[in-house]
């Protein structure tokens, strides 16, 4: 029932090569106009669509390692790609909703009236919940994006994989008389994707097998955050090391590594 | 007399335990009591309908007149590629909407005829290289992302299909403001029940459900939110 010839965007990001720079946090916040206040140490209110986590094994000296592990929406396509994702499934206001056409969930600020049951139902924490208007500082509001509207006190705000991005490049399809034909896949990268100094970041049609991150998806040391909740994520990740595949899931003493994401792979 | 006196005696002897009748109404005051209601009730109506239908939108838009009144038959004689030649796309596809002055000083560097408004223009705008603060009829909410080259480029849809024959005018329309929301009128339209259609040549009502609407009978369906949003 998968429907392989739609486009499906997606991202694959290597964490060997990611340093935990934060450019993508940095780029993120500047193109789509996310909000910060003065002070940022509480995390649990501040807002941010990616996010570098710092995963450790824990393992005390000289056995340590670390991992930082950039996490944006996985723009979930539940089971079958059919957009039954765990946040457009439970909002009453759908505010969110499963684009078939890219495979991006949306999130249309205007339509969400703060219930936050969506960030409830995201096992990745991906959504953020506005508690201010965002006030910017100095005369920063003139350096605003116009493609991406300002969120306000009380919605929830989540990645979209730059869309707006998504929109120009098809506006410029539209003006060449190209439209008929997919967008090429230097056309439409995030932001986060272009910033990425050490280019652990990859995006673009998993269905298109033109595009780099087809091939990528299908690396041996591939996986997706905790596949066993079935809700099929856009984002894949790549690690030679295992413990790293083995902190993506919620896996059992007895279980072997990646057995989750086969199991997953034939109930797809 | 008499049957007021049979009343009394009928409840003094206990055998008849029901109520009074009512009194005989009194003809004068509850044959007219319909009326004064109907009276009412139509003058509320009437009144409430004046209010809602006059009064209130007089009330909730403000009326502006554009910086320079700009006539577009003129111009339109006069120039080569149509709306285009003002109201062009950029080459990444982007619409450039309003012109700025750049694309007006080429002739009126100086005035050149004789309208007053031309002559306003010379001097406050381009001889103090500022720009035309112009207000923008069909300028859609921040929320709202609409694809000129889609519907131009895409569907060959035509400039007047939505905006009306603006290339007629003779001089600008007066610009009606939604005090509370501060969205020019033309989003929801001169009629304020939303009912009828717009006359020959003038603009159409630019709500979500007008462009719904468009897209379920020339796609087939309304489309996806991200579509128009961003």
């Amino acid at each position: 029932m998968t429907q392989t010839n739609a486009t499906k965007y997606g991202m694959v990001i290597d964490l060997d090569k990611c340093t935990g720079c934060g450019a993508c946090m940095v780029a993120c916040y500047s193109e789509n106009n996310v909000p910060f206040k003065k002070d940022e140490s509480n995390k649990l209110d501040s807002i941010n669509w990616i996010r570098v986590f710092k995963i450790s094994n824990r393992k005390p000296y000289p056995d340590t390692e670390v991992c930082y592990l950039p996490m944006p929406c996985m723009h979930c396509g539940g089971i079958g790609d059919h957009g039954h994702s765990p946040c457009v499934s439970v909002c009453p206001a759908t505010a969110t909703d499963y684009d078939h056409s890219t495979g991006i969930v949306s999130q249309i600020y205007t339509r969400c009236f703060g219930c936050r049951y969506c960030m409830a139902a995201c096992p990745y924490h991906a959504r953020k919940f506005n508690w201010w208007d965002p006030v910017w500082p100095g005369d920063m509001e003139k350096y605003l994006s116009p493609n991406v509207s300002a969120r306000m006190r009380g919605v929830v705000e989540k990645c979209s994989f730059c869309f707006h991005r998504y929109q120009l490049a098809k506006d410029r399809a539209y003006h060449e008389g190209r439209h008929q034909e997919p967008l090429g896949e230097n056309e439409y990268q995030p932001a986060c994707v272009e910033s990425c100094p050490a280019g652990a970041m990859t995006f673009g049609d998993l269905n298109n097998p033109k595009h780099a991150v087809y091939t990528l998806k299908k690396n041996p040391h591939a996986f997706r955050l905790l596949e066993r909740l079935q809700t099929n994520p856009k984002v894949y990740y790549i690690s030679s090391r295992e413990w790293v595949r083995r902190a993506g899931d919620n896996y059992l003493s007895h279980e072997e590594t990646g057995s989750i994401k086969r199991a997953a792979a034939n109930h797809h | 007399m008499s049957t007021t006196d049979q009343h009394h005696a009928a409840a003094e002897t206990g055998q008849d335990k029901t109520p009074l009748p009512p009194a005989e109404p009194k003809p004068t005051a509850d044959e007219n009591t319909p009326w004064i209601i109907g009276f009412f009730f139509v003058a509320g109506l009437v009144g409430s309908l004046i209010f809602g239908w006059i009064i209130f939108p007089e009330l909730l838009y403000s009326k502006k007149q554009q910086p320079i009144s700009f006539n577009h038959a003129v111009h339109m004689d006069l120039v080569y590629d149509g709306c285009a030649s003002c109201h062009y796309f950029r080459d990444d596809g982007s619409f450039s909407g309003l012109p700025d002055n750049s694309s007006c000083i080429d002739c009126h560097q100086v005035a050149m005829g004789v309208s007053e408004d031309e002559e306003k223009y010379v001097t406050e705008y381009v001889d103090q290289n500022r720009e035309v603060p112009w207000l923008s009829h069909p300028r859609q909410p921040d929320c709202v992302f609409f694809s000129h080259a889609a519907h131009v480029k895409g569907a060959g849809m035509d400039c007047a299909e939505c905006h009306g024959d603006v290339s007629k005018r003779t001089e600008s329309r007066v610009y009606q403001e939604n005090r509370l929301s501060g969205y020019s009128r033309d989003i929801w339209g001169y009629s304020i029940s939303r009912l009828g259609k717009p006359a020959e040549g003038e603009p159409k009502t630019m709500k979500m459900n007008d462009c719904a609407r468009c897209h379920q009978a020339e796609t087939g369906h309304k489309g996806a939110c991200f579509q128009c949003h961003k």
